[in-house]
């Protein structure tokens, strides 16, 4: 039981002094920082803080100039891939296919073939499963969730999110929060990027405060049934 | 979850998009019908002529057009940043790359079927070699053609002037398969010898390339 309990607090996440160049430019300065597993990251910052960059480094679709990232104990992000799920500032769907034509085609790249995963992704965010519009006909908002539902697809432990409510009105946002919610309670842990902290707000476990490639600050929150209490860190 | 599978699944997704959109064959059969009318009355050949200058001109002719499919497959991957879906996920790099060279190769082998007939008419070309040695020089080199493109194809994904990047580094690269392709082509035409030489070139080529392109792949599909 022991050994369960420790596997279980051991961080999702460790960062150590991540540096990230684009030519000259530097878009991470020295990140290090660990992450505890089944928590709700909300992570904010002014544009060019670093925010997606940071995202895309820990979801190996960039690679860190200098410095670590440690994802779920593994240092290659490939042989954790299937434990991860990532949702991009651009919807990654096609366009020509149905929602549910796109999410069986992820699904099975995963190796997952059962249509009924599909179809229960779909309804999780609120879409119907039934729909035969082609995505390139669904509203920003559609895409949004579906594309979360992709995400989602595989039931991964950590789930990286890139603004996922950028472009989608505020009902819809708040509907996706929620959605949020639950899985963090189902015991995943999740990292949000956006600049819509007020959507995360009694949902949020942390905030994430970034600032030129660097995190300042990080801002624990106490959820009590609904209220939230606040108890921020500087790491400057 | 099998490459084999992977690539199967990619595979019919693409079929499906092509069928639904018809992006690819539209344009490759446009361009490839502008060549064959526009140089049918620029020269206005004989039969003879014909059969001398056509294994040049049916291959230029497909080079480009094939050229024309790859920027749309690749345009598709590049829509909504879809193929960062791909990579984050754990399936295999060179599923992708072979779903994807399969695709390129039935469009331009269904491009190469509505072309013939036009050829026949426009060029009045009577094969005096075997005909089923042009169908294995086609296959060959459609191959040739499509792999390397869909190699460079990802290559240039990233760079700025993909649109010209492809066709810069593709047709260096292909002229041996081209020249295997049109001395077969014209062989067979003509019945001037044998093809041996310029199916055997192709083969060799389609293997080395094919190999060299899968081992290659993880590392394109990868870079920033």
């Amino acid at each position: 039981m022991a050994g369960i309990s420790e596997a279980h607090s051991q961080p999702v996440i460790v960062l150590e002094n991540l540096v990230k160049f684009f030519g000259r430019f530097a878009a991470l300065r020295g990140i290090s920082a660990s992450f505890a597993p089944g928590r709700l990251y909300v992570v904010l910052g002014d544009n060019g803080a670093g925010k997606s960059t940071l995202l895309r480094v820990v979801a190996g679709l960039m690679e860190p100039s200098q410095g670590s990232c440690t994802l779920l104990g593994a240092q290659r992000i490939r042989e954790v891939a299937h434990r991860v799920g990532y949702m991009g500032h651009a919807p990654l769907l096609y366009d020509e296919l149905s929602g549910m034509e796109n999410l069986r085609y992820f699904a099975g790249l995963y190796g997952i073939y059962d249509d009924e995963v599909c179809r229960e992704a779909m309804q999780i965010v609120g879409l119907d499963p039934n729909l035969t519009r082609r995505v390139g006909q669904y509203s920003q908002g559609m895409r949004q969730r579906l594309s979360l539902a992709r995400a989602l697809l595989h039931y991964p432990e950590l789930l990286l999110l890139d603004e996922p409510f950028s472009n989608v009105d505020a009902h819809s946002a708040h509907e996706m929060a929620v959605v949020l919610g639950r899985v963090r309670d189902r015991g995943k842990t999740i990292f949000v990027v956006t600049h819509q902290a007020a959507l995360m707000e009694g949902i949020a476990d942390e905030f994430v405060h970034m600032a030129a490639g660097k995190i300042v600050r990080r801002e624990e929150v106490t959820r009590v049934t609904g209220a939230a209490t606040s108890e921020s860190r500087s790491t400057r | 979850m099998s490459t084999l599978t992977v690539t199967r699944a990619t595979l019919m997704k693409d079929l499906r998009m092509e069928w639904r959109s018809k992006d690819a064959i539209n344009s490759m059969l446009f361009f490839a019908l502008l060549v064959v009318v526009i140089f049918s009355f620029a020269f206005n050949p004989t039969a003879e002529e014909s059969r001398m200058i056509a294994g040049g001109l049916i291959w230029v002719a497909f080079l480009f057009a094939a050229v024309v499919a790859l920027n749309q497959t690749r345009a598709r991957e590049l829509r909504n940043q879809v193929l960062d879906a791909y990579r984050v996920s754990p399936a295999p790099p060179n599923a992708l790359f072979l779903a994807k060279a399969i695709g390129n190769f039935l469009f331009v082998v269904v491009l190469e079927c509505l072309m013939a007939p036009l050829f026949v008419i426009f060029y009045e070309l009577r094969s005096i070699g075997p005909v089923w040695q042009l169908v294995v020089v086609a296959l060959l080199g459609t191959w040739a053609l499509v792999v390397n493109g869909t190699f460079f194809a990802a290559l240039s994904i990233r760079t700025r002037s993909r649109e010209i990047m492809l066709p810069l580094i593709l047709f260096p690269i292909s002229i041996p398969a081209l020249l295997g392709m049109v001395d077969a082509t014209t062989t067979i035409l003509t019945g001037d010898g044998t093809p041996d030489f310029g199916i055997k070139l192709l083969a060799v080529y389609d293997i080395v390339f094919t190999a060299i392109c899968l081992m290659l792949f993880e590392m394109v599909l990868n870079a920033e």
